[in-house]
């Protein structure tokens, strides 16, 4: 028996072939995800331990609990406390680490890296172990920097050049003293960092002789643990932590193997997703297989073999398929695992050197995989191959594809389907994460039940396409019937399509509605010409607002003022701003009252004003942070959004009792609108500063479509690993009917269809399989994006369906392009099929 | 052609092969499977091809019908020289001027019987003559199968179908590769007698290749061919004057 299984692989090694690729294409995905995130976890956690060479213990302030009102009372780390430290016996010598954001500005005077990655730090003395220098000395004093070598290398930037870079305030400009090379993980991602002496640091990050962290180094001979109990003594309880560095890099480990697991499960899934389309190619091949020899297995049983030995034939055939794909698939993911880091780090992300991780376990779960998946889906098809009866052997005709009954899998279909729409329907009807679970449980139930209906629905959408397959003539019309000839084997292929298309039409429905909620809450109600922030999204320094307020050709400003009050026992934020011209530049629509700002009126939003159960005419009383009362009136109740929202309080009102007012934006709006001059002004008047950001409203949907569309290739590009597998598919479907077919293509063929003309009839089938399967995906991805829109829309309120027409345009235009190029090999077979050979009577 | 008067028809030729050879393989594995073989297929005339299994028969079918390529020699239909043609040109002719029928796999199983009939007409996008469609449908007796799919059909029914098709486009010259092979014999018998109906009253050119000798008998003429050559002819021939000729070529294979 076994040996018959493996004849009959070596037999049919082409026919076989797309689905050992398609198995291949699977294990390759899982075992790539596990190389790439074993050898990244094992690389960083590496250069992680590096990073704490240098570290002992490290002492940081112990943090009050965050609760309480009183701002400002986390303990500093003084010299004093550095000097102590140093001190102890253990001690061989300690250094004090500050930074914070630092902005740098390229030859262009654009900012280096995207604000959350541009960070500044201080140098220690005239030799710091954390930074190696490759060129030039320690910086001296404001007027000197250090860079690191990737900036340097981005930006042109060389030792004795002049840059201008800004922390918070002023833009400064001082001269490269140096560069040096780091590990520092946001580096490596593409941002940069700045290091100044450790005085200038401390005064730049607004913490003047005091320290973020100090990192004490332990003499020879003297253990972490022993060093930290003799800090531990030497230094004010309650006051600092004292952590060893072996600590810091094993809470650093798990923490990078948390986010590795987490990218891990995310690529096995998108893996498995292949892996399942997968399944209903082998499951497709093996059923073909099995019905092209029913003679073979009908003797077979005529001479003796029993039904499970019939099985087991097909089962060890595929095994041995199986087993050969998960090989070379795991080839292949060991390749692909290799690939992934070079090409990250082509697209500017370096990743920390490490030899290729290659553990058991991939090894182990790429076989298990590929083996176990391809012997799944070949289980039905064989044990149909058992029912085959012994008598077939004698029948001189080919026996006809049973036409079994579709009605039990209809009614199962409509069941699970009627179920799905049932279960994702009433989930929309739920609250947000209530809702997640039915949700996908009801999707789940919905594609099984759609899958299980294909052969149903491919008559009549198949038959939709008539008249326009009607135009090509015959070969339109074969290709029609062909398409529906066998409705399970094209159920199988287009479902296969079907499925990615699904994810791929759903994600970007609810991209497209999400970036347009998104969008609305996040420039909605504006009418200034533009919104002034920090790059890093930290607060902007007041001068800000005020030269904005006296530059050149500005009508209008008003910051976005933050100040903390209590207001019925409970903590509320006041937003500042400036009355008088707030109507220009905002756009809000007032629900109650008047919009009127100034003296003691204010307004409010209507969820506070729900919240405190105020109406227009209501007062209540604020205490400022410097312990002073007001009573404020609520002049009228507003729209509010995401951006603007809360009690809205003139400037003037709040600025006798802030001390040091910070602005999370300016708006501002320009005589000229928006134009490149207009900005190009508010920029020179801000001192050409690199951290700060001018935008337009456009700017700001700008950079949100970005961050979608990064979102949205990416998955693209992971869920097209799923549609080169179905495109697999359909010319595995293809070529085994092209095969199936011989005799009738020859006998078109001496009747007179030119080769074109076969070519032209594989190709249409094709097409509409494809199509077919695009539809289904498309429409079904609908649904879902629909209904997973209506769950988000219960926390955005802004949230709205958009259907990104020219985008499902394009992905029925894939599933058409997938179904030509399928085709190519099929179409180029049936051409040059030996028609002799073909109308051979057997 | 189908204007000409019946007497012409009889003596002008449909089809004609000169010294038309088929080779197989070089050296050691060559194979003869035509022999300069010189044959004409006279207009209106119904002619079998008989010979051993292996005596090239098919071959020679294949040749004069453009579904195969020859070695040397020359193939006209018509006044058509097929030598020089293109698949292109050779699928064309097919289409326009040769009606073929199988011993199986003749109709498609996704058309319905009429579709399959004019299926060549189809594939050129001609229209079918009406009138002249109707007389063949009601020669072979398919009036009231015409919706049905081929699996609906008996095996006699669809032969009818496959005679019907071949003389829908009113082709120069049909071709039949042992019709009525895996036909009972009284559905063989119904079939042949179409096919001689054909000529006889429409002036139909027919060519079969058979190794019955009771089918060979419908014909006006029997050819006979051994090791790729033609070895002898019969005019008018009965079940058993073929037989007799069968039966003495037998002895001389063995003998000689």
């Amino acid at each position: 028996m076994f040996r018959t299984a493996l004849r009959n692989v070596f037999a049919h090694k082409a026919r076989l072939l797309m689905t050992v690729l398609a198995v291949m294409l699977g294990v390759a995905f899982v075992s790539g995800s596990l190389v790439f995130t074993n050898t990244l976890s094992d690389a960083l956690q590496n250069s992680s331990a590096k990073g704490f060479a240098h570290v002992d213990v490290a002492v940081r302030a112990s943090y009050q609990d965050a609760e309480g009102d009183k701002v400002g009372t986390v303990p500093e780390l003084t010299q004093a406390v550095l000097d102590d430290s140093a001190r102890v016996p253990g001690a061989e010598s300690a250094l004090g680490v500050v930074g914070g954001f630092t902005a740098i500005a390229d030859r262009d005077g654009k900012l280096i890296g995207d604000g959350f990655s541009t960070l500044g730090g201080n140098y220690w003395g005239t030799e710091d172990p954390r930074y190696p220098l490759v060129a030039g000395k320690a910086p001296r004093g404001e007027g000197e920097i250090l860079i690191d070598s990737r900036t340097a290398e981005h930006s042109g930037y060389t030792v004795g050049d002049t840059v201008r870079l800004s922390v918070n305030g002023p833009v400064l400009t001082p001269r490269i003293a140096g560069v040096f090379t780091t590990d520092d993980g946001t580096v490596a991602a593409g941002g940069s960092l700045a290091l100044f002496d450790t005085p200038t640091a401390q005064k730049l990050f607004g913490k003047p002789g005091t320290f973020d962290e100090i990192d004490v180094k332990a003499k020879p001979g003297v253990s972490e643990a022993a060093l930290k109990k003799q800090l531990d003594e030497a230094l004010p309880k309650g006051l600092v932590e004292t952590t060893t560095g072996g600590e810091l890099a094993s809470v650093q480990a798990e923490m990078i193997a948390a986010s590795m697991s987490g990218m891990k499960q995310g690529l096995l899934v998108f893996a498995g997703i292949a892996l399942f389309v997968g399944t209903f190619i082998i499951a497709n091949t093996f059923t073909m297989l099995v019905a092209q020899r029913t003679k073979e297995l009908a003797l077979m049983r005529a001479v003796g073999a029993s039904r499970r030995q019939v099985t087991r034939s097909v089962l060890i055939e595929a095994f041995a398929v199986g087993a050969v794909a998960a090989v070379t698939g795991l080839a292949a993911g060991v390749g692909i695992g290799a690939l992934l880091r070079s090409l990250m780090n082509a697209m500017g992300a370096t990743m920390p050197d490490g030899p290729l991780v290659v553990t058991w376990q991939t090894v182990a779960a790429a076989l298990a995989v590929g083996i176990l998946i391809t012997m799944l889906a070949a289980w039905l098809p064989g044990r149909r191959a058992a029912k085959i009866p012994p008598v077939a052997a004698m029948s001189s005709v080919h026996a006809a594809a049973t036409a079994k009954s579709l009605v039990v899998r209809n009614v199962l279909g409509a069941l699970f389907t009627g179920a799905g729409i049932a279960v994702v329907l009433a989930a929309t009807t739920m609250d947000g994460s209530d809702g997640q679970a039915p949700m996908a449980l009801g999707a789940v139930l919905l594609i099984i039940g759609v899958f299980i209906l294909t052969p149903l629905l491919s008559r009549p959408l198949i038959a939709a396409a008539g008249p326009v397959l009607r135009v090509f003539g015959v070969a339109g019309k074969l290709a029609r019937q062909n398409a529906v000839r066998n409705p399970r084997r094209t159920a199988a292929t287009a479902s296969a399509l079907m499925i990615g298309l699904t994810l791929i039409t759903g994600m970007t429905v609810m991209a497209s509605s999400l970036q347009t909620s998104i969008d609305k809450m996040a420039s909605a109600a504006i009418k200034a010409d533009y919104v002034v922030s920090m790059a890093n999204g930290n607060d902007l320094s007041p001068d800000v607002g005020e030269k904005l307020r006296t530059a050149e050709g500005v009508t209008a400003t008003s910051p976005l003022r933050n100040a903390a009050s209590r207001i019925d026992e409970r903590t509320e934020y006041l937003t500042g701003v400036n009355g008088s011209v707030f109507g220009e530049l905002t756009d809000l629509a007032v629900a109650d009252g008047a919009f009127r700002i100034g003296g003691t009126d204010v307004i409010v939003d209507e969820d506070t004003a729900k919240e405190h159960d105020w109406r227009a005419g209501s007062s209540f009383t604020a205490a400022y942070g410097d312990g002073e009362k007001q009573r404020l009136t609520v002049a009228g109740v507003y729209e509010g959004n995401d951006m603007l929202r809360g009690i809205m309080v003139d400037n003037a009102t709040l600025a006798p009792h802030v001390s040091e007012p910070s602005d999370m934006l300016v708006l501002v709006k320009t005589a000229a609108g928006t134009s490149d001059a207009a900005r190009d002004g508010l920029r020179e008047a801000l001192g050409t500063n690199p951290a700060i950001k001018i935008q337009t409203k456009k700017d700001i949907s700008e950079e949100i479509a970005q961050i979608f569309t990064l979102l949205l290739n990416m998955l693209y590009g992971l869920l097209a690993m799923a549609v080169i597998v179905a495109v697999l598919g359909v010319i595995n479907t293809l070529a085994m009917s092209v095969f199936e077919r011989s005799q009738e293509i020859g006998m078109l063929r001496a009747v007179g269809l030119d080769r074109r003309g076969v070519k032209r009839m594989v190709r249409l089938e094709s097409l509409v399989i494809s199509l077919f399967g695009g539809v289904l995906g498309i429409g079904l991805g609908v649904f879902f994006g629909w209904a997973a829109g209506e769950l988000m829309g219960t926390a955005i309120p802004t949230y709205e369906l958009v259907l990104p027409w020219d985008r499902m345009a394009l992905f029925l235009l894939l599933a058409a392009v997938v179904g030509i190029l399928a085709a190519l090999w099929p179409a180029r077979r049936a051409a040059r099929l030996n028609m002799l050979e073909a109308i051979k009577a057997e | 052609m189908t204007t000409a008067s019946l007497a012409d028809r009889s003596t002008t030729v449909a089809a004609r092969a000169t010294e038309l050879s088929k080779i197989y393989g070089q050296g050691e594995t060559r194979v003869v499977a035509l022999d300069q073989v010189s044959v004409d297929f006279r207009q209106a005339e119904f002619t079998a091809i008989m010979g051993p299994s292996g005596s090239g028969k098919s071959t020679l079918m294949h040749c004069v019908a453009g579904l195969d390529t020859f070695s040397s020699g020359s193939v006209r239909i018509g006044e058509t020289e097929l030598g020089s043609l293109k698949d292109k040109q050779l699928t064309k002719l097919r289409r326009d001027k040769i009606g073929f029928i199988f011993q199986a796999f003749n109709l498609l199983p996704t058309l319905t019987a009429l579709e399959n009939i004019t299926l060549p007409m189809d594939i050129a996008g001609r229209k079918p003559d009406r009138e002249w469609l109707d007389s063949v449908i009601g020669m072979v007796g398919l009036a009231d199968r015409l919706g049905h799919r081929p699996s609906q059909l008996s095996g006699g029914q669809q032969q009818r179908v496959a005679v019907a098709r071949a003389l829908a486009s009113r082709p120069e010259i049909i071709f039949g590769d042992e019709p009525t092979g895996n036909l009972d014999s009284r559905s063989g018998a119904e079939v042949l007698g179409f096919l001689r109906n054909s000529v006889r009253e429409m002036g139909q050119t027919v060519v079969m290749v058979t190794h019955d000798p009771v089918a060979a008998a419908y014909a006006d003429r029997v050819v006979f061919l051994a090791d790729g050559r033609i070895v002898d002819e019969v005019h008018a021939p009965t079940a058993d004057s073929v037989l007799d000729r069968m039966k003495r070529f037998d002895a001389k294979g063995r003998t000689s």
